[in-house]
């Protein structure tokens, strides 16, 4: 097993990782940024490293500094967590040069997935179902009109290379799409480095379902059900749930051994996530691989009774999968919503203090927090302050419990997308288990939001 | 006289106008960037830039004035 991890991300994740190596008896070091110095996730681990002043270009994504700081405090393997640097393949060789266990998948199966092109292609190949689109990226403005034209719009334009919806934009006509293409490409170009282009045809009123993975070292691998992840904000997920209230089991299945013969056919290793599409005939296609850790990944571990986390590191050590396929037992319903300090209208990042943040306390929520009362929010890093994941027998009881504990929660100093996730728990469409990808966008505002 | 001020705290990402300008109400003057995202602030005005209080890599607060216009 690992002997020292060390933690290269910050935050909830960060926490998240450091609970189950403190079960586990395993010693962490945190990575920290001048702007982080005084974080919670600093002073929870056994020791922390400076990497770097506050952007994230100088210390999160600084490969260099972060390997140093390992090595030099003695860790023999690096979590990555997400975001950041976990699906960073040039990150996973680096940290594997020096001596070290990456927490995470083979190179050459990150690399696959990396470039969402790419990705189409292999899993094509692989016997999933794709969404219509380019074949490959589009050079230009008049090359994406060409590839539009035969598809039909509308069309979701999109960066190869891209991630967390940035570079992404539905486009309805030639004129909306030639005005789109160069700040999409300019925008993707600055994030990821690589202005390329790509287009989809845009499934309207889709739900975002996806299908967690896990593989170990010796060829095993198994699916845990799914998460539907359609309640989301500029392409960034808000609400999770586990299972999909609208996948029936037999599509959850379906798509569950496709993910996992996919996953197979680029040697996959550790966890991974299938994020696909599902249209109203319940047809499903495959959107793109996230080649590490989700986000949401704990209402998976509530309904299937198992610590992702704790597998990760047993798998990178070169054990065997805990359990096979016909082991899995998903039991109950799982919910999670995501506590950003943003504008709960306008959704504008809200940088600033915390003076105030009242929690439940009640023991079946369950809270993955990277702040406390009195902690600052920087503007440099993303707006998730933490989680709330409520678990029950039923959906309905999940529902009651996360609008009882929306209802405990008080934030004061910055504004929070809290008076927004209370309406969400709210929404008939939610509470029915109704929910697609425009759902925040055509959701009516009610008195708590005002 | 009006008045471009910050929608949301963070950091000056580009200035898009200079002293002596003219701006269309509509018109995206700054770009700020906070969180990871860079969000234009729009003139809601319009009328010729006789101040601009910022530059690039300064942080601002959530209603600090930007952009003086005439």
């Amino acid at each position: 097993m690992v002997r020292k991890l060390f933690i290269a991300n910050r935050g909830e994740i960060a926490c998240r990782i450091q609970r189950t190596c403190k079960r586990l008896g395993i010693p962490t070091v945190a990575a920290y940024s001048d702007a982080d110095k005084d974080a919670l996730f600093v002073q929870q681990a056994d020791e922390s490293v400076h990497i770097g002043p506050p952007p994230v270009s100088a210390s999160y994504l600084n490969i260099e500094a972060i390997v140093a700081g390992a090595v030099k405090t003695g860790a023999d393997a690096i979590h990555p967590g997400y975001g950041l640097l976990s699906e960073n393949a040039d990150f996973a060789e680096a940290v594997r040069a020096a001596g070290l266990v990456f927490v995470g998948p083979p190179v050459e199966a990150m690399r696959a997935m990396a470039n969402k092109v790419e990705a189409r292609q292999r899993m094509q190949a692989a016997g999933l179902p794709i969404v219509p689109g380019s074949t490959g990226g589009v050079d230009s403005p008049e090359d994406a009109v060409l590839v539009a034209n035969r598809i039909g719009y509308p069309i979701m334009l999109k960066a190869s290379s891209g991630g967390g919806g940035i570079g992404m934009q539905i486009v309805r006509s030639d004129d909306e799409l030639k005005k789109a293409f160069a700040g999409n490409s300019a925008r993707a170009k600055s994030y990821f480095g690589d202005g390329q282009l790509f287009l989809e045809k845009y499934v309207e009123h889709p739900h975002h379902v996806e299908i967690q993975v896990f593989f170990d070292q010796m060829g095993n691998g198994i699916y845990l059900g799914d998460r539907e992840c359609s309640i989301q904000r500029r392409h960034q997920k808000v609400v999770e749930e586990a299972p999909s209230p609208f996948v029936p089991t037999s599509l959850m299945e379906t798509m569950g051994e496709a993910a996992v013969r996919a996953a197979a056919s680029i040697g996959y290793v550790g966890a991974g996530t299938f994020e696909f599409l599902v249209d109203a005939n319940l047809s499903y296609y495959f959107l793109e691989m996230n080649t590490r850790l989700q986000v949401e990944h704990p209402v998976t571990e509530q309904i299937a009774g198992v610590d992702l986390v704790e597998w990760q590191l047993a798998i990178a050590s070169g054990q065997a999968l805990p359990m096979r396929q016909s082991e899995v037992q998903l039991n109950g319903h799982s919910i999670e919503v995501r506590l950003y300090a943003e504008d709960p209208i306008r959704g504008l990042p809200s940088p600033g203090t915390l003076t105030r943040l009242d929690l439940p306390k009640d023991p079946a929520v369950r809270l993955e927090m990277g702040y406390r009362a009195s902690d600052v929010v920087t503007p440099f890093y993303d707006p998730l302050l933490g989680k709330l994941v409520v678990t029950a027998e039923t959906r309905e009881g999940a529902v009651q419990l996360l609008q009882k504990a929306l209802a405990q929660c008080r934030v004061e100093g910055i504004k929070t997308n809290l008076p927004r996730l209370v309406d969400i728990a709210k929404d008939p469409r939610f509470l029915e288990g109704v929910t697609t990808t425009d759902f925040l966008e055509t959701m009516t505002l009610n008195d708590s939001v005002r | 006289m009006s008045d471009v001020r910050a929608s949301m705290a963070g950091t000056v990402f580009q200035v898009l106008v200079a002293v002596g300008d003219s701006v269309q109400a509509g018109q995206d003057v700054v770009v700020l960037e906070s969180m990871k995202m860079e969000v234009p602030v729009t003139s809601e005005s319009s009328g010729t830039v006789r101040e601009v209080r910022i530059a690039v890599g300064d942080f601002v607060n959530e209603e600090d004035v930007l952009v003086v216009l005439d």
